[in-house]
């Protein structure tokens, strides 16, 4: 896998599985298939997953940590859907304080047995990018700290 | 938790820091010097490019703020500058984890369902 920066509001990300396209598709865009990978770090769970695959149809993902009860939500709607290769998609947090959209783009390439997934993840602005690094950096240091006091 | 203090980046470094990395010859040159400073003339060695090629892409790197260069007038052997480097990876190293994990379950799924 990689993760690249091509603009300086886009982070790309690609990686190859064995498997066709039209597998990787369906992973990618059906409820109960996205339920069971696309949980982020381990202790997440799943409990709301909607998918209108048409375009201007709307997705609709929430996130509960079983440990503490946090939950965490995003909504977007779909603009392009090319079977199997290509969706884009604009979506947004719920949490209002991160504000703003962000367009990603889901590219399928097959080479034989192989298919590279390609995630582009385009921010609306500058601002919301800027905001969205600040806010990673400010929980990444709070995460430190924490453990840090769990260790004094 | 408030952290007073704490100096979030500015739009036009984010932008010039991304924009110095989005080029492979600038991570080439900065995975060079992340072993220890170097002049132009050692840089350029290992790219099939010329001299002032490699300066433009240094100044382009000098500007971000990622690298800088010494005094001495011959050589001026370039160093990384470690912050603004590290703020932009560590943004990038939260994506790389949260879809290596995903894409990792996914990988597993797709094997699992191919057996089926």
């Amino acid at each position: 896998m990689t993760v690249t920066t091509p603009s300086d509001r886009e982070i790309l990300i690609t990686r190859v599985f064995a498997a066709s396209q039209q597998r990787i598709f369906a992973a990618v865009t059906t409820p109960a298939l996205i339920r069971r990978w696309l949980l982020g770090p381990d202790g997440w769970t799943m409990p709301v997953c909607e998918v209108d695959l048409r375009v201007g149809g709307s997705l609709r993902y929430l996130w509960r940590n079983e440990e503490d009860g946090r939950e965490f939500g995003l909504h977007g709607t779909f603009r392009e859907i090319v079977v199997p290769e290509r969706i884009v998609h604009v979506e947004s947090f719920d949490d209002a304080s991160m504000p703003g959209n962000t367009i990603v783009t889901t590219t399928l390439h097959a080479h034989g047995d192989t298919t590279t997934l390609m995630l582009s993840i385009v921010y609306e602005s500058r601002e919301i990018r800027d905001m969205a690094a600040a806010s990673g950096m400010k929980d990444g240091i709070a995460a430190s700290y924490d453990r840090l006091e769990a260790n004094l | 938790m408030e952290l007073s203090g704490y100096k979030y980046p500015t739009s036009g470094r984010l932008d010039a820091t991304f924009a110095a990395l989005a080029d492979p010859t600038r991570r080439s040159i900065l995975a060079r010097l992340a072993t220890g400073e170097a002049s132009v003339t050692e840089l350029a060695a290992p790219f099939a490019m010329s001299q002032p090629a490699i300066s433009k892409h240094l100044k382009v790197l000098e500007r971000a703020g990622l690298i800088s260069r010494g005094r001495d007038a011959q050589r001026r052997p370039c160093r990384i500058e470690a912050r603004p480097l590290a703020n932009a990876l560590e943004w990038l190293e939260r994506y790389r984890r949260l879809w290596e994990a995903n894409f990792d379950r996914l990988d597993a799924l797709l094997a699992e369902t191919a057996e089926e």
